[in-house]
């Protein structure tokens, strides 16, 4: 009747799990009545569970997506802090625990930290970049958050009911196998990651038609925004890289469930071929994930140095050139299978060339600064440390990407700093920084600036305390994913890493009170005008928060800063742009398409990991009858009369022309 | 938009990128031209998602490809392939790729029973491509050529069932919209999904073709 499941599946015996499980669970219980006490239901599932307005499913994808950092944080304290007290003793992680955490950690920020956030901040941004309404399929996009939600949940049931995978974020064939991992674990990676792998291919080919289909009148592809071009370059990667993390999935869930033999070790079975598919898609994953980051970092850049970008068209060159490049360099993961040295050399020429795109990009950076008139506010102090601490983990990468170096240093603690090194400062500090700027727009008042600059000095300290000690213990020749250590040498390296995570700790600390004390005096952080940083692109010329359909009339565009043209024209001139009438406005309508359908993959997911047969058949059938229903459905669209637009209109006009009557016209 | 331009050039040098000169008219979708309209914007998306399936696919044959010789010494293809079946599997899904084209004309021309006689042919010849499809893999199972039989024949299976299973889902989504259409009509979602499947079908032809040579004729040579 349950398959594989019973009382055993529950780890009585283990105190950290069991204990981990049940606070978050009081805590969820508690949310969630809370919630019911104060009957907030209804707008909940009016207002967001079903909403498919792209600004409120970006804010939901963050949701998850702070949430899910978290959980991952709290692996990443329990790894160091197990290496830290293991030394010459056995720690308080046994270690198939250990394992667990930091198969966990990996598989949860990326998939779930990392990727939400970055998606989260284009979905919400990129359709008011473009000066559009919504993205292309308003349903498919609360479909796709959905499903991401879903593998989320999965994987955090695995902590309580069951095990989580133990064979690191990426699970290795053979030891992946059911010959040597008999249990739920790599059953609850593969469910969890295929199902939130299809929304975010959805989200790719959602995003990608967007931006290529649908834009602004006069927003010609050079007139985009950066975070726009680095979207699109993004979201090409998921579409052209996400099917073959697909694909290898199902592979390795076929020897698992129906005895296939691509990956095991009898039958002709090729382990090997697992890697190279697996970074097939791996490496691409590394671009999807900072080439949004790097649009994010130019926005922010230009805005806060008050000047345009320096070298938009050498930007874009570099942008596609690193989305091209970035599927040419997969082998350098793994240059001592023995491929050979020239196929090493090919790719170890492939990965530094990479780094002349991302140099080109710093450059552009570095020059858009000068000369400017640069205004230090959070986001600017983040992109600040980005461009000088990601520097030090671009040039440790290129050490890599030589062969006869890469094989002294491979699997060592150097290599987890330097992918550590780029992915904090690359898309962790890009996401905080992208939080901070987009954040007014999202809710109409700004983040405390003090606790931001707290968090961001804290984050930052802690960042470098934790990696450099790593960088030296991996010269050290410590190798990564030790449960204890009998080496006296690295000791004190490890108590000063154990001490930054502390630091660390601070600066997390420091941004939960950020938002909340800005929740708290968000009166006092009200932001008027929709444009608080003085901002360049589309996006601050709507009202904070923006109405449903984001823009009374379509914008009209005719260069690459259309709004800070409006801006310089309205100040100049003393008047505000011309009245026009206004248009009733079509707009998708709800749908609970996409919490249904997560729902019944859930339901799939959970019997498949636990060979529940007769529980994925329901879930298979609700799943198609939730097709046909949303098929069938009669109205798609509501309009929005011309009499509300003019309404929700007039009140932003008011606010800019009192901003325009502020501002002096400049000499 | 006039009054607001009047006396001032844009601020844009190089004007690179952009063909024509001055002003903002161009087809909708392209460059300047504004949002596209909703049959294409859908049209488009779907091309996209067609493009990541044929990625999968991809995988899938490389894997094939890896995997073709690892018979571990079981049966290779040359023992187990029937080009005969495999000839009828490839006319009755080519056929059924030229009624799907019958069915999308009569929606052009909103001819309700030819649309739907057309969409049953096809639907019926995509059903007994199935048919041979799954007999094939009964008669290998029984002759103990199974996928667990060695890598070679995993490989096999995982690629030409998957090409299957979009047959199959295909087939689901073929009997969802006839009923649709048959309901509702000809209304502009219902067309365009018509011409989603459309695009989907003959995307699962251009894939048969590839197994077609690269496993059955292939396979048979050597």
């Amino acid at each position: 009747m349950l398959g594989k499941l019973d009382w055993s599946a529950i780890p009585f015996d283990q105190p950290i799990p069991l204990g981990a499980a049940l606070v978050v669970f009081l805590a969820a219980a508690a949310v969630l009545i809370w919630i019911t006490l104060k009957g907030y239901w209804p707008y909940l599932w009016r207002e967001w569970i079903t909403s498919v307005d792209h600004k409120r499913i970006g804010v939901m994808y963050i949701v998850l997506a702070a949430l899910m950092l978290l959980r991952g944080f709290v692996d990443a304290i329990m790894m160091r802090t197990q290496q830290a007290l293991a030394i010459h003793a056995p720690g308080y992680l046994p270690p198939e625990h250990y394992d667990q955490v930091f198969s966990a950690h990996g598989t949860i920020m990326i998939f779930f930290a990392a990727m939400p956030f970055v998606i989260g901040l284009m979905n919400f941004a990129v359709p008011l970049q473009l000066g559009i309404r919504d993205v292309a399929f308003p349903t498919l996009n609360s479909v796709s958050f959905w499903l991401t939600a879903t593998g989320a949940l999965l994987v955090n049931i695995s902590l309580v009911v069951g095990e989580f995978a133990r064979t690191g974020w990426l699970p290795y064939a053979p030891l992946s196998e059911t010959t040597y991992s008999p249990g739920v674990g790599v059953d609850y990676y593969l469910w969890s990651i295929q199902i939130s792998g299809v929304g975010t291919l959805l989200t790719g080919v959602n995003l990608v038609t967007t931006i290529l289909k649908i834009r602004a009148p006069g927003m010609g592809y050079l007139r985009m925004p950066m975070f726009c071009w680095t979207s699109l370059a993004s979201n090409l990667l998921i579409v052209a890289a996400f099917p073959i993390l697909t694909a290898t999935l199902a592979m390795l869930t076929l020897d698992r469930y129906l005895g296939f033999h691509f990956f095991t070790n009898e039958a002709g079975g090729n382990q090997m071929m697992f890697v190279n598919l697996i970074w097939a898609w791996g490496h691409p994953e590394v671009y999807i994930l900072v080439l949004p980051a790097f649009g994010i970092y130019s926005e922010i850049f230009s805005t806060f140095s008050s000047k345009p970008l320096f070298g938009y068209r050498s930007m874009v060159a570099a942008t596609m050139f690193i989305c091209i490049v970035s599927f040419m360099v997969w082998l350098h993961h793994f240059f001592t299978m023995g491929a050979g040295a020239d196929v090493n050399a090919a790719f170890g020429i492939a990965t530094s060339v990479i780094a002349v795109g991302t140099g080109v990009k710093i450059y552009n950076w570095l020059f858009t600064m000068y000369g400017g008139r640069v205004r230090f506010d959070t986001p600017m102090l983040w992109a600040l440390a980005f461009v000088t601490t990601f520097i030090i983990g671009g040039m440790t990468g290129v050490l890599l990407a030589v062969p006869p170096a890469d094989f002294m240093l491979h699997n060592s603690l150097f290599l987890v700093a330097h992918f550590h090194n780029v992915i904090i400062s690359g898309v962790l500090f890009a996401a905080f920084a992208g939080f901070t700027y987009w954040f007014p727009k999202a809710f109409g008042f700004r983040l405390h600036e003090g606790w931001g600059k707290a968090a961001f000095w804290f984050t930052l300290a802690g960042y470098v305390l934790v990696f450099v000690p790593l960088y030296i213990v991996g010269l050290l020749g410590m190798t990564r994913r030790l449960q204890h250590i009998d080496m006296d040498l690295w000791t004190p390296w490890l108590m000063v890493a154990a001490f930054g995570i502390a630091v660390m700790i601070v600066g997390a600390a420091c941004q939960v009170m950020q938002l909340i004390v800005s929740i708290r005096h968000r009166d006092v952080l009200r932001d008027e005008t929709g444009d608080p940083w003085d901002g360049r692109s589309l996006e601050w010329s709507t009202p904070s928060p923006p109405p449903v359909f984001n823009y009374a009339r379509l914008p009209h565009v005719e260069n690459e800063e259309p709004y800070w043209t409006v801006k310089q024209r309205a100040v100049d001139d003393q008047a505000p742009e011309i009245e026009e009438g206004y248009e009733p406005i079509e707009m998708p309508r709800n749908s609970p398409t996409g919490f249904v359908t997560a729902f019944f993959s859930t339901l799939i997911g959970f019997a498949l990991i636990w060979h529940i047969w007769w529980l994925a058949i329901v879930g298979f059938i609700g799943a198609y009858i939730t097709f046909v229903v949303f098929a069938w459905r009669e109205h798609g669209d509501y309009e929005v009369p011309a009499s509300e637009v003019e309404r929700i209109d007039r009140g932003t006009r008011a606010a800019q022309l009192a901003w325009m009557r502020r501002r002096e016209r400049p000499a | 938009m006039s009054d607001i331009t009047a006396g001032r050039a844009p601020r844009d040098p190089y004007r690179l990128g952009r063909s024509h000169s001055h002003g903002l008219i161009s087809a909708t979708g392209h460059g300047e031209g504004g949002p596209a309209s909703k049959f294409v914007t859908v049209a488009y998306g779907f091309w996209i998602f067609l493009l990541s399936d044929i990625i999968m696919f991809s995988a899938f044959f490389a894997a094939y490809a890896v995997l073709s010789k690892a018979t571990a010494d079981g049966p290779t293809g040359k023992d187990l392939f029937e080009l005969t079946r495999v000839a009828a599997q490839t006319g009755l899904l080519l056929t059924s790729s030229f009624t799907g084209g019958l069915a999308t004309l009569a929606t052009h021309r909103r001819s309700m029973a030819a649309a739907q006689f057309w969409l049953l042919v096809t639907g019926l010849l995509g059903a007994a491509f199935l048919f041979l499809e799954v007999q094939e893999f009964a008669t290998m199972v029984n002759e103990q050529a199974g996928p667990s039989r060695s890598a070679f024949l995993s490989a096999f299976f995982a690629l030409v069932g998957c090409h299957g299973t979009h047959v199959g889902l295909g087939l689901l989504w073929l009997g969802t919209m006839m009923a649709q259409l048959w309901v509702k009509g000809f209304r502009p979602e219902i067309l365009r999904r018509v011409h989603c499947f459309s695009l989907f079908w003959h995307a699962l032809d251009i894939i048969w073709v590839a197994i077609f040579t690269l496993v059955y004729l292939l396979g048979v040579s050597s």
